[in-house]
């Protein structure tokens, strides 16, 4: 039976998730020098483009059709099936193609956080391939075993309400990687300030605006399990974005305005896991862990391993989805959501076992399987792009615009 | 005649104007620069990192003078720039061999003022 | 004394910078021009038009030397900032009459480095 307000809900949700894209795009392009501001609008863009295609055409039967436990095969091709009729393995409420449109927008969102790591260094063409086969084989097979209908993670009782693992963690888990192979950026005395911070600040509030579709949104209903995510979503933002101005005032003299939208970003990965599953008060504690974690990841250990992830998506988005889809099996109840299950504090410790399983599982797997697309793809397009056009710019090497004039 | 060039905090723009004004010197060229010297730059945070820039920002004026008002003009930027920290910036003197007013094409003293 | 003047390409500022440490000379003013010489502009693209601009973006640098010093300038900026394509930009020396730091009020070569 369609619920008529389940399905606005639904769309609506889908609408603010495809909005944190472009967000994104401000919250990175604000980062970088701004010689390659348009290349990181440009990446996100057309990860845009791309995925909406690949997800219609394979990606959604891959990732959602009922195929075996380890992957969904390709009965829904091109959506064969997938239509106004809802289907009761998602929701029983909504036509199945809302439910597959909301999911869209996170498979175009969750390639488009790993250009934080090879940011300002990463040559177009190779960029557009490496995007595509990574949601080809590391997207759609982990969103597949974590919330496809017979997934295997998804049986052996692993909770991800909307991304902790399957978006965050192997986003994050990818950039490292990432990073680590295409090397550091040329000439690089010291961490470049951002170019505009205004921006960064402008694409937070999208990407928390959007997060509620994200979040609210992945309860597919209108019901309480989606007004609680609302709220514990809210609340992991603001108290992550408090705690990390705080931790910089303490330690460096300073709250810094970069500092309160990176914790708030912090916050909002870290609850993302959890969002369906913890009440408000569990959230703020997810805000506070989140931040130090996040704080400890990016201030400390980064500078003493001495990899460039040029924007830090790894220690935001990845450290930070690791840590909530942990948390979730510490602060999760069954008072909040029945069909869930209880957290360590709860008095279900076997619940935190089978979450470390299931992050372990998903690091693991984006750990090969992305270095393994990164090289093929380097042996036909080369990543990098030549040291020339790095020290120009990727905005008129790559894409032949500038974004700023000057004089007129 | 000479052209001044001086490099000033910032900061210390509007005294520098003041300073120039009462000496009777209104017209000045003005951009923004980069300036790199012995002072060390603000440090900047960067997601709790502290990171020192050292290209730090400048303000840096140009002043086209008539012989008798280079040391006026040098005092009063002297004036409204000093702090005596390291960082208050730099003067410097050329000689300047010729002066052209665009609209009347007037050339050499009368054409500075 | 000396005023050197330096039109470069905006991505040699760093190897540029990298040599003038090397001769030990440490200060320098940067700023941002648009040049205009023999170079065609990089060719933009604005909604798939081609666009050749002819004015560029360039990198301006002044450094005040004392005599001594200027040779040693003269070749760190152009071991820095030489491909040797067009482009490469102009290096350019003037007289400098005076000079003096503001903190100090030191004048004449003492005053430059």
């Amino acid at each position: 039976m369609i619920n008529q307000a389940d399905t606005l809900f639904v769309l609506l949700s889908a609408a603010f998730v495809m909005l944190m894209t472009p967000g994104l795009a401000f919250f990175y392009g604000g980062m970088v020098r701004r010689k390659n501001i348009l290349s990181v609008l440009m990446q996100c863009f057309v990860a845009l483009c791309l995925l909406s295609l690949q997800w219609i055409l394979f990606g959604y039967s891959l990732s959602f059709a009922p195929g075996s436990g380890f992957w969904g095969g390709l009965s829904w091709f091109g959506l064969n099936g997938v239509g106004t009729a809802p289907y009761a393995g998602y929701s029983a409420t909504i036509p199945h193609e809302a439910f597959m449109v909301f999911q869209m927008m996170f498979a175009v969102i969750t390639p488009a956080l790993i250009i934080g790591a090879f940011a300002e260094r990463m040559k177009f063409s190779a960029f557009l391939v490496f995007t595509l086969l990574w949601a080809t084989f590391v997207y759609d097979p982990l969103c597949h075993w974590v919330w496809g209908e017979g997934g295997w993670l998804r049986n052996l009782g692993v909770m991800d309400f909307a991304g902790g693992i399957v978006v965050h963690t192997s986003a994050g888990v990818a950039a490292l990687v990432t990073t680590i192979v295409i090397g550091k950026r040329k000439n690089l005395e010291h961490t470049p300030s951002p170019h505009n911070l205004p921006f960064v600040v402008l694409g937070t509030a999208l990407l928390w605006f959007g997060w509620y579709g994200f979040n609210a949104g992945s309860a597919l209903a209108v019901n309480g399990i989606a007004v609680n995510a609302f709220v514990v979503t809210n609340t992991a933002a603001a108290a992550a974005g408090l705690s990390w101005a705080l931790l910089e005032w303490i330690r460096n003299g300073k709250p810094t305005v970069f500092g309160i939208v990176t914790g708030s970003i912090a916050g909002l990965a870290t609850v993302t896991p959890a969002s369906g599953f913890v009440s408000p008060i569990s959230a703020i504690i997810i805000g506070i862990a989140a931040s130090i974690v996040c704080f400890i990841a990016v201030a400390v250990t980064k500078p003493r391993f001495g990899y460039d992830d040029s924007l830090d998506a790894f220690g935001v988005h990845g450290v930070g989805g690791i840590l909530g889809t942990l948390l979730t099996g510490v602060l999760a109840s069954k008072v909040i959501n029945p069909a869930g299950a209880n957290g360590l504090f709860y008095g279900n410790p076997k619940q935190l076992l089978i979450q470390l399983i299931g992050v372990a599982v998903a690091a693991g797997y984006t750990f090969l399987a992305t270095f393994a697309i990164y090289k093929l793809v380097d042996i036909f397009f080369r990543m990098r792009v030549s040291e020339k056009d790095e020290l120009v710019g990727l905005d008129l090497t790559q894409h032949r615009e500038r974004a700023y004039t000057i004089l007129e | 005649m000479k052209l001044v060039i001086a490099i000033i905090q910032p900061y210390k723009l509007e005294e520098v104007k003041e300073e120039l004004y009462k000496v009777d010197v209104n017209l000045i060229t003005v951009s923004e620069v980069l300036g790199h010297g012995r002072q060390k730059g603000v440090t900047e945070v960067y997601r709790g990192s502290k990171e020192t820039g050292n290209l730090l920002r400048k303000v840096r004026l140009e002043i086209a003078v008539n012989d008798n008002f280079l040391e006026p003009t040098i005092k009063a930027i002297v004036k409204g720039a000093k702090t005596g920290e390291t960082g208050d910036g730099k003067i410097f003197v050329l000689d300047l061999k010729e002066c052209i007013r665009i609209r009347t094409e007037e050339q050499g003293s009368q054409a500075i003022g």
